[in-house]
């Protein structure tokens, strides 16, 4: 068996343990065996509840939205030709956040809880039509770098300006907490909102790996390979906006996991561009159900938020990446 | 017709006309030089040729076959591009840089086959690299890196293979290594269309050559005749010492002429 192979067998495996994990893991004490009861069915009432209707979801959501930000990151990095390229480098991050921030301004959220939600949606798809466009006339990396930036400067100063017209204090605290990201209290609805759009961003993406490796040889080369490279930009730039977009949009902003799982799976696995998006999803979601197990556990006096955590664990993870591998990858 | 022909090709870029009416021809079995001062349009030429960049007019075909009715795959199987100072942007092993010579072969999914894998070893016995096969291309030398990249360029199995300045970042004995390769191609029944610089490998290596100057064909036709005492003056502004040595003719830049045109 190749070692990308095994290495990916592992990871599942991870993957299933972590998710295990996570679903005994709560407030309400329960066993191994509570939890398969409650899940085909036979256990008691309370306990079926927690575990399907409130762990189960927030563990699907951690592996889907981990595993969108992974190979977002990872595809991004490929296309852009960059280590640094991150999902939130296309702007959809912010737009998201923006999105939130101004249906917790409006004050939405009492009278339609998903309205936050849905609004950072939007701002994700306005963020991800713009690029689209963009990219269709000019996909040089610079411009999509450039844009991407562009727009999310342009976000954070609406955001900025949200806040400034904030006449409440709790308003502008709930909206600081949104945008550190959370898992916590997500449901089946928050669910089937963002599982179609990432599922529509992976689709997008499903066989760039031999233009990603092609790519690493320049674009003029790889076109020469018979790689249609506006086409391949097209489809990861708005496939990777779509998935992360829908993910930033239920969980809020949730930092490093598509910078550094990448590297991680290069420095473990492989360096191949086209070879390190699925283990960079399958890396994606365990880490970031592995983070929302560590959320909850009583170390601070408050609940820690998600996007804390992973980019506490996720920069010096990074560092120590960027100087393992500083003589190979320049 | 076999062969690629370029027929009457004029490309203007932003306002400027970088080729006006073009045509040339390279033919299987022939090593053909293009040359010319900077800015002359050699490198445009070579990615029109290659469907890198559009026309305003004119055609391209490869053996009768119009490359515009050819996909882009079908395009590159036919010809290969070693692109000018070729990065490698990961940390990726000389074998899998070369394999990614077999990509216009294989669909998205496929991975190498045992004739894949053969195409690659072979490439890379005649490019000198298959001991750096496991080595990781960025920390190669310009010389090692740029006989992966040749290696890369020949697993493709191309017919025609277009070269721009190959040799230009090269030390003396792999740029003789390189010219070499090149020119042992044609004679295994490739066409190879190299830019260059050294007007001596030009003169030596070649079968003819192309002179470009501000996007306008001068001349094509064998060494001596393009590189004559009056196309150096005329075209590149220069005189040049000539000498030969083993039945080969040299020649090096002397000084720089008044009467310039560039």
């Amino acid at each position: 068996m190749s070692r990308y192979t095994s290495a990916n067998i592992v990871l599942i495996f991870g993957l299933i343990i972590v998710a295990i994990g996570s679903l005994l893991y709560g407030r309400a004490n329960m066993s191994v065996m509570d939890v398969i009861n409650a899940l085909f069915g036979g256990a008691s009432e309370p306990v079926t509840i927690i575990v399907r209707e409130l762990r189960l979801p927030r563990v699907i959501l951690g592996i889907v939205i981990g595993a969108a930000m992974g190979v977002s990151g990872a595809a991004l990095q490929g296309v852009l030709r960059n280590p640094l390229a991150d999902p939130g480098v296309v702007g959809v991050s912010a737009s998201a956040a923006l999105g939130a921030v101004i249906a917790i301004h409006l004050g939405l959220v009492a009278i339609w809880p998903l309205s936050i939600s849905i609004f950072a949606m939007a701002g994700a798809l306005a963020a991800t039509a713009i690029l689209f466009i963009i990219s269709a006339r000019d996909s040089s990396v610079l411009m999509l770098i450039l844009v991407g930036i562009g727009i999310s400067s342009l976000a954070m100063a609406a955001i900025s300006l949200v806040m400034n017209m904030a006449d409440n204090p709790m308003s502008i605290r709930d909206m600081i907490m949104w945008m550190l990201g959370s898992l916590e209290n997500r449901t089946v609805t928050d669910l089937l909102l963002a599982v179609p759009f990432i599922i529509i961003g992976w689709l997008m993406m499903i066989n760039i790996g031999q233009g990603l490796n092609a790519l690493s040889v320049g674009e003029d080369t790889a076109q020469t390979m018979g790689i249609d490279i506006k086409s391949l930009k097209l489809r990861v730039v708005v496939g990777s906006a779509i998935s992360v977009g829908a993910a930033v949009a239920v969980c809020g902003s949730i930092g490093f996991v598509g910078l550094v799982v990448p590297h991680m799976v290069r420095a473990l696995i492989t360096n191949e561009p086209g070879r390190i998006l699925i283990p960079s999803a399958l890396l994606g979601g365990l880490l970031l159900t592995l983070a929302d197990v560590v959320t909850r556990m009583p170390i601070l006096s408050t609940d820690l938020r998600l996007g804390v955590v992973t980019s506490l664990i996720g920069a010096p993870a990074f560092l120590y990446i960027i100087y393992k591998t500083r003589r190979t990858m320049r | 017709m076999s062969g690629l022909m370029v027929k009457n090709i004029s490309l203007e870029l932003e306002g400027h006309k970088i080729l006006q009416d073009v045509s040339a021809s390279v033919k299987a079995g022939e090593t053909v030089g293009l040359i010319g001062p900077n800015g002359a349009g050699k490198s445009c030429l070579l990615k029109s040729i290659l469907g890198l960049l559009d026309l305003d007019t004119g055609s391209i075909s490869i053996d009768g076959e119009n490359l515009k009715d050819l996909s882009l795959k079908n395009r590159a199987k036919k010809m290969a591009y070693a692109a000018q100072g070729a990065p490698v942007h990961w940390p990726l092993t000389a074998e899998t840089v070369v394999g990614l010579g077999r990509v216009p072969h294989l669909n998205p999914w496929q991975k190498l086959s045992k004739d894949d894998k053969i195409a690659l070893e072979y490439a890379m016995q005649r490019t000198d690299c298959l001991d750096l096969k496991d080595r990781q291309v960025t920390t190669l030398s310009g010389g090692e890196r740029a006989r992966v990249l040749l290696a890369r360029v020949l697993a493709t199995g191309a017919k025609y293979i277009l070269a721009d300045e190959p040799v230009s970042s090269l030390d003396p004995s792999h740029q003789l290594q390189v010219m070499k390769i090149l020119s042992g191609l044609s004679k295994n029944g490739n066409g190879v269309l190299v830019v260059l610089h050294d007007l001596s490998h030009a003169l030596r290596y070649c079968d003819r050559i192309i002179l470009l100057n501000e996007g306008k064909v001068i001349g094509q036709d064998t060494p001596d005749k393009i590189l004559s005492d009056d196309n150096l003056k005329n075209i590149f502004g220069i005189s040049a010492a000539r000498w030969s040595e083993n039945g080969h003719q040299f020649l090096s830049p002397l000084q720089i002429e008044d009467g310039s045109t560039s």
